[in-house]
């Protein structure tokens, strides 16, 4: 599904706050795969979605989406493939707008728009269906404006906008991490269940050790950008923090890995 | 006496806030709907005024002229949008350019630094020929123009090319993710508010019958000041209200500088006085709260 051979990616090129970010990089995800992504804060995790998102543009290297070489196509016309969300829950709705115009704009991924109605009647239906599933009683407030929601129903919103066209690979930068513990779990439970319910091909960063292993069904570690771990199949599933921590342990001074 | 003075400035508050309500409807969509602070405003005001009467000196009927009015407003927005987005030049910086192009451009058009317009035929000239206080036919000409375009441009944000350059000017990175060329939809977005300027412009012109290449100047300080107003009464928690708070704001405006005008404000203060009303509204949350004024803008 996306493959991405010898990425690399240098800020600030030839200055004085020259920073590698990805330092070479090669990844295969397969169709109906769901991979995490650990690392310290640092480590390039945002950078390697945002190259292959297209957000950022690499300096070597190459990436291909569903067969076709996109490393230089603009971001806006990736967007047929790819469903996104961000570490920030503000960056993934529109809050001035409402709750359904919000969706609106997720149903039309990478498709052009015209002069037609933003909401159809049709559609609200469909949406106030979706919105159910997320059990927040947010198929009431179709009309509100997202400013009013809470950052837990925002990035509930923006799961369900990420998802609702069933992009061909899905991108989770930490979308669970600046919300509270009660309100993550029940946002990562719908995540998974969004993603096994279709089989989503998905790429999760995240910064906690627990969910990097329990969530996919495999896993890779980013140390100042390249890969230094991967783990797959039946040997991810046998993992445990306390192997991972001995392995790595001197290498990630970070503890909010392991929280 | 003043109270008299009072109710005689509300007929010519209500044409002059009428003709000028395009310019403070196209500054929603420029700085409100976009949040890209647009400077053009000030050469494309002038530009509608210059377009519409060399071509009515021309003997090109009227409504021509405003069309062409509009068609040279919506150029020359796209023109402030293209310096933006294709080179890169700071989104205030991008305004100013166009502005003073246009000062040249507008002389050209013009051949001269103003069109007299009393002695020929314009759009209005029917209506005043109207065997009735010239008052009514004008401001309900004006009043029916204005909510048909208020109308029509609330449609247009209800479609998707509008959720669209509205999610441009609320969350350039999110659009973009849902396949978007956010730098064509400022680019439309300053062209579409540039002709609403224009078509302002061509009204004003004909209305006070005469362009003059002056005219545009303040223009946007004025637009701001008509939408602050309008939005303190009337909110603009939807496009609907934003654009009616536009209306009602410039009407509101022009009626505080008649009154003003009355109680003794030199005109040649009118500018300074507006500028201060903007500082005052714009400020004043932060005196208040010791917080940043909040006017969230994008490319500065
Ligand atoms: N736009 C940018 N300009 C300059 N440097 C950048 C930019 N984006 C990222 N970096 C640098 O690249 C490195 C990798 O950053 P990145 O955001 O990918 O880390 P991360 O793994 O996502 O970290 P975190 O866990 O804190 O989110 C960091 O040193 C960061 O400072
Ligand atoms: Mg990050």
């Amino acid at each position: 599904m996306i493959k991405a051979k010898g990425l690399k990616k240098t800020f600030n090129k030839g200055t004085i706050d020259e920073k590698v970010a990805i330092d070479g990089i090669d990844l295969h995800v397969s169709k109906g795969n769901f991979v995490t992504v650990i690392g310290s804060n640092g480590a390039g995790k945002t950078t390697l979605l945002n190259l292959i998102s297209g957000t950022v543009e690499p300096d070597a290297g190459e990436i291909f989406l569903d067969g076709s070489r996109v490393t230089h196509l603009p971001e806006h016309k990736r967007a047929k493939y790819l469903g996104r969300i961000f570490q920030n829950p503000l960056t993934g709705t529109a809050a001035s707008m409402t709750i359904e115009e919000n969706l609106a704009m997720a149903d039309l991924r990478g498709q052009p728009r015209g002069l037609r109605w933003g909401v159809t009647k049709a559609r609200r239906d469909f949406y106030r269906e979706k919105l159910k599933m997320l059990e927040l009683g947010l198929e009431d407030r179709l009309k509100e404006s997202v400013s009013m929601l809470s950052g837990g129903q925002r990035q509930s919103l923006t799961l369900l906008m990420a998802t609702l066209s069933l992009p061909k690979l899905l991108l989770l930068d930490e979308h669970t991490a600046a919300l509270d513990p009660k309100t993550a779990q029940r946002v990562m439970d719908l995540t998974d269940k969004i993603v096994r319910e279709n089989n989503l091909t998905t790429i999760m960063v995240t910064h906690n050790m627990h969910q990097a292993i329990r969530y996919g069904n495999s896993m890779i570690m980013l140390h100042e950008g390249r890969i230094i771990f991967d783990s797959e199949g039946d040997s991810k599933r046998a993992l445990t923090v306390e192997e991972v921590v001995r392995r790595f342990g001197a290498d990630l001074k970070d503890e909010t890995l392991l929280s | 006496m003043l109270f008299y003075g009072f109710w005689r400035t509300i007929p010519i508050s209500l044409e002059q806030g009428l003709a000028y309500a395009l310019v403070a409807l196209g500054i929603v969509i420029s700085f409100r709907i976009l949040a890209f602070p647009d400077l053009t405003v000030d050469g494309s005001f002038a530009l509608g005024g210059a377009v519409v009467s060399r071509l009515i000196m021309e003997g090109v009927p009227p409504i021509y002229g405003i069309l062409m009015a509009i068609i040279c407003g919506f150029i020359a927005g796209c023109c402030t949008g293209l310096l933006n987005t294709r080179l890169k030049i700071n989104s205030l910086l991008a305004g100013i350019l166009m502005m003073t192009i246009l000062y040249s451009v507008n002389l050209r058009i013009m051949g001269r630094s103003n069109i007299q317009l009393l002695t020929v035929n314009t759009l209005l000239t029917p209506l005043e020929n109207l065997d009735v206080n010239r008052f009514i036919p004008i401001i309900a000409f004006f009043f029916v123009l204005t909510f048909i375009v208020k109308f029509l441009t609330d449609m247009f944000f209800q479609t998707q090319i509008g959720f669209a350059m509205r999610a441009t000017g609320d969350n350039e990175q999110m659009i973009r993710t849902l396949g978007v060329n956010t730098d064509n939809m400022t680019v439309l977005g300053l062209g579409m508010s540039n002709a609403f300027v224009a078509f302002s412009g061509a009204l004003v012109a004909q209305d006070q019958g005469f362009s003059d290449i002056g005219m545009g100047i303040g223009m946007i300080v004025a637009g701001l000041a008509a939408i602050i107003i309008g939005e303190t009464l009337i909110g603009k928690t939807t496009v609907s209200r934003m654009t009616l708070a536009a209306i009602v704001g410039s009407i509101i405006y022009k009626f505080i500088i008649a009154i003003g005008l009355r109680l003794g404000l030199a005109p040649t203060d009118l500018k300074m006085a507006t500028g201060g009303m903007v500082i005052l509204a714009l400020g004043f949350p932060a005196l208040k709260k010791g917080k940043e004024a909040k006017l969230h803008l994008r490319g500065v």
